[in-house]
């Protein structure tokens, strides 16, 4: 096996203990797109084109609200605002790749391929190829979100709407937050960003609660941050 | 939903991905603004999970023998303990059925 392809499978291998929870939760997302009468085509067109499994739930649940395309564009970009951070911190290791190879990284650019590959490139800095970590990563993450979104529209027109799957929505956001859940500073955040939410939920138009609600908690950070630099 | 709309969420997104590595060099973030970025999910996410919890189908507050509420703070308590996102939906899910199927029955 030569180099590239080596590195390839290291990424492969390192990403696939994530996969874990992202099967059930790309199950979810499709089940939930067929609960919200969106069609089969158009739940696995949000999984090819977005490619974000939280974004895309976001779409769905501001699309059922009735949010204006205005909302829901903010909105997702909002949700995915995280990603100009990974890209910040792998822009080190990728910038000399030729503009075909950052596109296309870019594209499976997910939390999980960013969690185990920042991890190789930081123990493998001068490694040549060391890009096909990402790529192997990357695509693992593509396959596992696909072939769970059709599983999910499967699923989705068999389960029925009382077993209230939409619940799983809040569910697995709180689930992401679950190594919040210990640092008092970003409990913090999160109520400021909770509350702002629920009570702009019916006082902020334009379904815009979740962005309003979003810079509420991220200025709550920013004070927070502040005040302990201070301190040291 | 137009296939537009959904397009243009492609796009957003993809940039959000692309413009950084296409743009810079290399590290130009202080490590303060690091720090504040780190909190973006956790200002993000809660926007998401508390009014589908706490709000009825009329958007006014819904406190009283809300199974929702119980349920996510089952699951919070799972998540706190295991340290593990499948536990922790799984915590929430089957409360919640055990709350709205054989509690309040």
């Amino acid at each position: 096996m030569n180099d590239k392809l080596k590195t390839l499978a290291r990424g492969i291998v390192d990403v696939s203990p994530l996969m874990i929870p992202v099967f059930p939760f790309g199950i979810i997302y499709g089940v939930i797109g067929m609960e919200l009468g969106i069609g089969p085509y158009m739940t696995i067109g949000l999984s090819i084109i977005i490619f974000g499994g939280a974004s895309q739930i976001v779409l769905l649940q501001l699309f059922s609200g009735g949010a204006s395309s205005l909302v829901i564009l903010s909105s997702v970009g909002a949700v995915n605002s995280r990603h100009l951070l990974y890209g910040a911190v792998l822009s080190e290791y990728l910038s000399t790749l030729k503009l075909t190879w950052k596109i296309i990284l870019s594209y499976v650019l997910v939390d999980q391929a960013f969690a185990v590959s920042n991890d190789y490139f930081t123990k493998n800095k001068n490694k040549e190829n060391k890009h096909y970590h990402l790529l192997g990563a990357g695509f693992t993450c593509w396959t596992i979100w696909q072939i769970s979104t059709i599983l999910g529209i499967i699923l989705g027109s068999v389960v029925p709407e009382e077993l209230g799957l939409s619940f799983t929505i809040s569910l697995t956001f709180l689930a992401l937050l679950i190594n919040d859940f210990r640092k008092l500073k970003n409990i913090i955040v999160m109520m400021v960003s909770g509350i702002v939410a629920t009570i702009g939920y019916n006082t902020i138009p334009f379904q815009a609660y979740i962005i309003v609600a979003a810079l509420s908690a991220l200025l709550a950070a920013t004070l927070l941050t502040l005040i302990n630099l201070k301190k040291k | 939903m137009h296939w537009s709309l959904i397009i243009y969420c492609g796009v957003i997104t993809f940039l959000t991905r692309f413009s950084m590595i296409f743009l810079l060099k290399k590290d130009v973030f202080n490590e303060k603004t690091k720090k504040i970025l780190s909190f973006v999910p956790a200002a993000i996410f809660p926007a998401i999970i508390f009014p589908p919890i706490l709000l009825d189908n009329t958007g006014s507050l819904d406190l009283e023998n809300n199974p929702k509420i119980l349920a996510a703070m089952f699951a919070i308590i799972v998540g706190y303990l295991s340290k593990n996102i499948i536990a922790t939906i799984f915590a929430g899910l089957i409360s919640y059925w055990f709350l709205i199927f054989v509690y309040y029955q």
